[in-house]
């Protein structure tokens, strides 16, 4: 039986690092926050009980660091390590030093994270669980990348083993591109991520991007429903929600199915997610990847099945069992999320790192801003664009969209350059009100637009 | 005690049945404002005001030189707003700038070699490094047609936006 967390480090940045820190206020945890030396003077630091530099601005060398944030949770007699996304989250190695040095860590077990890690193991557990898997497989050389794509088909996705997160993918759309995408594939792969293994799958490219959020206690597992991500440009989510409009009963059931049997097989402990690709075609759905962590988009999830995500982290990581029947789950309403990043659409999506010199967000019924930003932030260089994640919820999806433009109109960030333009265009877009488009969208609208896509 | 969702809420709830269109609370921690917005809806600025409690970093050798680092990193962010007309030549030799700010590395990947050295020959497309920002890699490139004759930045060292990477001996082809 584990004990009762009394004081939790968070080893993460930006709103995530506010989102764990609020609900460890709400619990009476204490949080200390474990910030590189760019953070220090960052919301989540003033938010915090207690803030510990764990090295320079640069990840490498403060937030990736497996041993500064194992030895920050040390300094400050922390009894977990909260990961946050990103980061260090699913490393199967600051799960195993956790264990070595006393200290909870708030997710799942160190084999659970390396099988959901390497995609090829994943997807090896997924066809034992009978989940669909999109047609691939492995391949270790040139010659047997050619004869998989004959089997499958063109075009194809070269994969690496150890990508993530939009990352190590490679389209090839004939068989003349092949073998220079392979050996750069595997090339880039050994330097990106110590690992050079590669994969093929078939390239769907008309489909959507359907997750289901699970909830685990190492023996039940449970969903919490679905979310939709199909707006999203080269694999990076812009806008999500939940539930996944227009999804058949059938089609929604088996999904849900098939996640809690992902879920069983590796006996999961925590919050994590499975990713489907829907074909809209063929009316199926393939296996994409296992996200074990909390996820950037799991407010419209809480939004819309009336949870903390984060407290049921908190409660899993404290040896508490699932209490919460499957039956119980019901989902209220729609709920919809913009990621506000720090870039300029209008220039290729060219970053605007800087300082921010007003943050007005919207408030009222429906309304959730979760933000690290506040008049006087800075926003580094060093780390990803995320500023804040405007939620929306409705009592339907037309009312969901239709709260998303006024609120969208009531935000302004000054001192960078942020994408809302873009979500506010986006929100007006009559494909994207509909409802249900596929993961094409972005890319369609950006050209109808002409907007540099660069 | 932070203020909550939930919190502004409920206080919007009280404000919607008074025919105030502003509110503004300051506490020890924090001040919020509350305001009407033109086309109806609410807006909320809030700013978390109390400092942060930082300890000494366990065990770092850099914990005396924290508070100034962060100080430095938000200073120069704010300063490259407003970038001067840079001068682009300078005995002779023509200035590479970095294109926004960000980290400089020499090489595309750890490990491997070098996009240019000193004696290296370029042309106006020739990459001659990457300026990583906000997780983006974003390609350097020469500008001019000639040999690299100094690098400026050593590799993994911070840009500003406009730093001179390198300078480069322009180099006129006979036709």
């Amino acid at each position: 039986m584990r004990p009762v967390l009394r004081r939790v480090l968070i080893a993460n940045r930006g709103e995530i690092a506010v989102r764990i820190l609020r609900t460890c206020e709400r619990l009476g945890i204490e949080a200390v926050l474990a910030a590189s030396e760019a953070d220090l003077d960052s919301l989540p630091a003033r938010l915090a009980d207690r803030t510990i530099c764990i090295g320079p601005a640069s990840s490498s060398a403060s937030y990736l660091d497996v041993e500064a944030v194992v030895g920050a949770a040390l300094a400050v007699e922390a009894d977990a390590i909260h990961p946050g996304y990103g980061f260090l989250s699913e490393n199967p190695r600051l799960a195993r030093a956790c264990d070595e040095a006393g200290v909870v860590f708030v997710g799942p077990t160190e084999a659970q994270l390396a099988a959901a890690g390497d995609k090829l193991r994943a997807r090896d557990h997924a066809v034992a669980a009978g989940l669909p898997v999109m047609p691939g497989g492995e391949v270790r050389g040139v010659t047997e990348a050619r004869e998989l794509a004959e089997d499958i088909g063109f075009p194809v996705l070269v994969k690496a083993v150890g990508g993530g997160g939009g990352r190590g993918l490679k389209p090839v759309h004939d068989p003349h591109g092949l073998t220079e995408a392979v050996e750069r594939a595997m090339a880039e792969a050994r330097a990106a991520f110590g690992d050079p293994r590669v994969y093929l799958e078939r390239l769907v490219r008309s489909g959507r991007h359907v997750e289901v959020q699970l909830l685990g206690d190492g023996e039940t597992v449970i969903q919490l429903g679905d979310r939709d991500c199909s707006v999203q440009r080269r694999y990076q989510k812009l806008v999500e929600e939940a539930p996944a409009p227009d999804l058949g009963d059938r089609l929604r059931a088996e999904m849900h199915r098939a996640a809690v049997a992902f879920g069983e097989r590796l006996g999961y402990r925590g919050i994590g997610t499975v990713e489907f690709l829907v074909d809209l075609d063929r009316d199926t759905f393939h296996f994409l990847e296992m996200n074990a962590r909390v996820q950037v988009e799991h407010p419209v999830t809480e939004e819309v099945v009336g949870l903390d995500l984060v407290a049921e982290q908190i409660a899993i990581a404290e040896g508490r069992p699932v209490t919460l029947a499957q039956s119980d789950v019901r989902t209220n309403g729609h709920a919809i999320e913009c990621r506000i990043n720090a870039e300029d659409w209008r220039r290729g999506f060219r970053p605007s790192p800087g300082t921010v010199t007003e943050a007005v967000f919207p408030a009222g019924p429906g309304i959730r801003v979760d933000t690290h930003v506040q008049a006087g932030s800075a926003v580094p260089p060093f780390y990803d664009s995320l500023v804040a994640k405007l939620i929306v919820c409705g009592r339907d999806r037309g009312d969901a969209v239709a709260r998303l433009a006024d609120a969208l109109d009531r935000c302004r960030v000054d001192g960078i350059t942020t994408n809302l333009p873009l979500h506010r265009a986006l929100c007006a877009d009559p494909e994207f009100a509909g409802g249900g488009a596929d993961i094409a969208l972005l890319d369609r609208f950006l050209e109808g637009v002409g907007a540099a896509r660069g | 005690m932070n203020l909550t969702n939930d919190d502004v809420q409920d206080i919007l709830r009280l404000l919607d049945a008074t025919p105030y269109d502003e509110l503004h609370l300051q506490t020890e921690r924090f001040r919020l404002s509350l305001r009407r917005a033109p086309g109806g809806g609410w807006t909320q600025e809030s700013q978390a005001t109390g400092s942060p409690n930082v300890l000494p970093a366990a065990g770092s050798a850099s914990e005396t030189t924290t508070e100034t680092t962060t100080e430095t990193t938000t200073e120069t962010t704010t300063e490259t707003g407003a970038p001067g007309p840079p001068p682009v030549e300078r005995d002779g030799l023509r200035e590479v700038r970095a294109p926004l700010l960000g980290t400089f590395y020499r090489a595309p990947r750890p490990g491997a070699a070098p996009f240019v050295e000193v004696g290296s020959r370029v042309d106006e497309e020739t990459v001659v490094g990457i300026i990583e920002t906000m997780k983006l890699m974003n390609s350097v490139y020469a500008g001019f047609r000639g040999r690299v004759a100094e690098i400026c930045l050593a590799d993994a060292q911070f840009a500003e936006q406009d730093a001179v990477v390198m300078r480069i001996e322009p180099e006129t082809r006979p036709a």
